[in-house]
């Protein structure tokens, strides 16, 4: 057995194949290319199959690491897939955007002396597989129950909600404010990262299991929670995302040339901006492009922008690098791809000429003080140095706040006082009877496998609803 | 998909109106608010307030002056053809209420919005005098409408064929002086809206405004349509369409309304050589 598993150890970690950095920062298409059948099973076969595997562990849904990992080893694909259906409906999304290195990774015990088993890289393998071979044959669906309910927003908590829901036989209707389904899946992780077909294929199977689709409905103007039940809804989801763009609130910030990152990454994904004029959504190609802030939307956008034409893209945040909050890979392919960043800086305005466009920037220099409320050290101004930037195009990716147009319009549903919804951890139960929330809108901007891991919660404390009672 | 059940060319084919089928959003609209619309797949999200809205067929009307690629498009749809996406009601109603003497002041495509929000003050029991203007006689739209909402009504042509010769600010500053006016309306071409506002404020009477910037999502999420109101930056889909008209940047409004011009006169042009359209 020590024997066994030392050779085993001998294999290094299989490196995704990539597209070259200096290619790939011209086009949208997708970075990394996908592991091989071969180099699949040689990643799988690093696996130790521990008996408490410390992954699982770090994994929000639990997925059965080493369980699918052995299929991998096995060359049992279809066997590997539907272990990763059972705790997670979402892989070829997951395996390309959860922070690995924070949760499975980064407690991997191979990881202890060299690097860790690509969990990551091999969920995304076997999704991609049974996408391309039509092999994922649909889940068994229970009994029709005769209940009905309104999932409202189709981002990854809402998708999973209506899953599980559709699985357990009740009748499920998403009611989705914009034109497409997929929530920051389609309007904000970009092409290059997660390919729209993909999250396109994830919602059609929803369909196929019998998944009903009302796009354009902005709950909370075109049909209140109340008249869902009116309506015949027996129980309504609420994961409606943390849609509200924070801004600097410096001057200038109304000038042509500055966009949240909410609106250039919509433009630029969900309409397809990168292809004016074949599509008729026009966005800003800014040459000399400045991002604000640190994390994944950070990194979204200034990648986007090099994508873009840009002759210099300029990451700009006010902390240190330890506290970027962006995935490891994001940031590691940001560097690559040429993006610069300027760290311990802060944005004090901005200038723009006699048609109101973005001209200029004007930044302060900041270092490390004492620790703040977070726990972080609080960057404050270096005195005397302030400095110009030219720039004629800005992105603001310094986080979101909850969208108040669906909370406002129903006094039951408790929130907190940053107007986020107030849900029982356990159950996903928010204050007004027979309404559950989940994913951003209750944790604030957090992650897909987090949203994730709520609607499944709230999932199963609705199905025993509808079953017992509240 | 939503169906075009109705479809008029006014002012020489310059301005369209579409009746269009969406009952959920014609049983919840109410004066003021606004849909967007797109036309189609690769189509982009433009907004549109709401010019009538009758619950019973289940259909909104919107009037639009072809202006770019994207009205255009919306042009070349017949009766029968239909909008792939329209999400609405969005933006705040106007608050209508009995106040007393009301003006309410049109411009161009903007007497198209300003329509329900007089008849509605009208209904309320206020006396509404209208003003509404165009450049000429022919781009004249929603008269005999406007007239059967108004308790006194004006028309104003620039160049005097029609009406009164001179813009409406001329026929508001003699309505100021000879009416004790509790509340102006003004929808119209920003620069309408913005000297109607000069003029109203001299006189310190309540003016409300409906602004049209370029919007995405039409509900809050994106900030795209910020505008300055009060020295504060608001979000005119969700905190309007409508504001203070003493209140409101006007001309930095006008200028973020040109931030896609040469992009947008680009796809115009492509638009017009294949359809062979002026
Ligand atoms: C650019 C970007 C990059 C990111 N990168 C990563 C990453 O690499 N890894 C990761 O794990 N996480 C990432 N995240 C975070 C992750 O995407 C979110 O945490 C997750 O999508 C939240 O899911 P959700 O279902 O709660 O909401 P969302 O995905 O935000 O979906 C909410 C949906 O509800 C709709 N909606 C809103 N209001 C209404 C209404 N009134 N009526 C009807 N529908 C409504 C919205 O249009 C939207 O479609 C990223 C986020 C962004 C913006
Ligand atoms: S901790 Fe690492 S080695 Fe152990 S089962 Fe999980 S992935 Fe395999
Ligand atoms: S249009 Fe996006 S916030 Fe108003």
């Amino acid at each position: 057995m020590a024997e066994k598993s030392a050779k085993k150890e001998k294999i290094a970690r299989q490196p995704m194949p990539e597209q070259a950095a200096d290619v790939r920062r011209r086009n949208f298409e997708e970075v990394p290319t996908g592991y091989s059948e071969e180099t699949a099973v040689l990643e799988a076969q690093r696996c130790l199959q521990c008996k408490k595997p410390a992954c699982v562990a770090g994994c929000p849904v639990e997925v059965d690491i080493p369980g699918f990992i052995k299929h991998i080893a096995e060359k049992d694909f279809k066997g590997a897939i539907q272990k990763i259906w059972k705790k997670n409906s979402l892989p070829a999304v997951c395996g390309r955007v959860c922070p690995q290195e924070i949760q499975c990774e980064g407690l991997c015990i191979v990881g202890k002396k060299g690097e860790p088993v690509a969990i990551g890289n091999l969920e995304r393998f076997v999704a991609d597989m049974a996408r391309n071979s039509g092999e994922g044959e649909l889940p068994a669906k229970a009994a029709p129950t005769g209940k009905k309910v309104a999932v409202v927003g189709s981002g990854p908590a809402g998708l999973t909600v209506a899953g599980d829901l559709l699985l357990k036989g009740h009748d499920v209707t998403m009611f989705e404010a914009f034109h497409k389904t997929g929530g920051v899946l389609v309007y904000g992780i970009p092409e290059f990262r997660l390919p729209k077909d993909i999250v396109a294929s994830e919602v059609e199977t929803l369909e196929k299991i019998g998944l009903n689709i009302e796009c354009n409905m902005v709950v909370g103007s075109i049909v209140s929670i109340e008249e869902l039940f009116e309506e015949g809804y027996d129980a309504v989801f609420i994961g409606v995302g943390a849609g509200l763009p924070r801004f600097l609130n410096v001057p200038g910030e109304d000038l042509i040339g500055i966009y949240s990152a909410n609106e250039y990454l919509t433009r630029a994904n969900l309409m397809k901006g990168y292809l004016f004029p074949e599509y008729d959504t026009p966005i800003i190609r800014g040459k000399n492009v400045v991002v604000f802030g640190a994390g994944n939307v950070t990194m979204d956008s200034a990648r986007t922008a090099m994508r873009l034409g840009a002759d210099r893209v300029r990451v700009v945040y006010r902390r240190s690098r330890e506290e970027m909050p962006a995935r490891a890979a994001e940031i590691h392919h940001a560097e690559e791809e040429g993006i610069e960043f300027h760290l311990l800086t802060a944005p004090v305005r901005f200038v723009g000429d006699e048609n109101g466009r973005l001209l200029q920037m004007e930044g302060l220099k900041m270092e490390l003080g004492e620790p703040d409320d977070s726990g972080r050290r609080r960057p404050v101004p270096i005195e005397g140095s302030e400095f110009m930037l030219d720039c004629d195009l800005a992105v603001v990716a310094i986080g979101a706040n909850a969208n108040p147009l669906l909370t406002q319009s129903d006094q039951e549903i408790t929130l907190n006082k940053w107007g986020y919804i107030e849900a029982d951890p356990q159950t996903g139960k928010t204050t007004k009877k027979g309404v559950w929330a989940g994913g951003d809108i209750v944790t604030g901007s957090a992650t897909v496998i987090l949203a994730m891991g709520a609607g499944r919660i709230a999932a199963d404390s609705i199905h025993e609803y509808l079953t017992w009672g509240w | 998909m939503f169906k075009i059940v109705k479809r008029e060319e006014m002012a020489q084919g310059t301005v369209i109106m579409n009746e269009i089928e969406a009952p959920r959003i014609a049983a919840k609209a109410r004066p003021g608010q606004f849909v967007i619309i797109k036309a189609n797949e690769t189509g982009e999200r433009i907004p549109l307030t709401i010019s009538d809205i009758d619950v019973g067929n289940g259909t909104i009307t919107i009037i639009y002056m072809v202006v770019g690629k994207s009205t255009a498009l919306f042009k070349t749809l017949p009766v029968g053809d239909a909008f792939q996406d329209v999400i609405g009601p969005l933006g705040k109603p106007t608050h209508i209420e009995k106040l007393g003497n009301v003006v309410c002041v049109g411009g161009g495509t903007g007497v198209a919005v300003l329509f329900p929000i007089t008849r509605g003050f009208k209904n309320a029991g206020n006396k509404v005098i209208s003003i509404i203007g165009a450049r000429n006689k022919d781009l004249l739209i929603l008269e005999d409408k406007m007239k059967s909402a108004s308790t006194e009504f004006h028309v104003c042509t620039d160049d005097g064929s029609y009406g009164n010769k001179g813009f409406v600010t001329e026929v508001l500053k003699d309505v100021l002086d000879n009416n004790k006016i509790d509340l102006v309306v003004a929808i119209g071409p920003v620069p309408m809206m913005k000297f109607v506002s000069k003029i109203t404020k001299t006189y310190n009477v309540k003016t409300l405004v409906s602004l049209n910037p370029i919007m995405i999502d039409g509900t809050g999420m994106c900030g795209g349509c910020r505008v300055i109101v009060e020295g504060k930056t608001q979000f005119a889909c969700v905190d309007g369409p409508e504001f203070d008209g003493h209140q409101v940047d006007f001309d930095g409004l006008m200028k973020r309304l040109r931030a896609y011009e040469e992009d947008e006169k680009m796809a115009y042009e492509e638009h017009c050589k294949v359809f062979g359209d002026k």
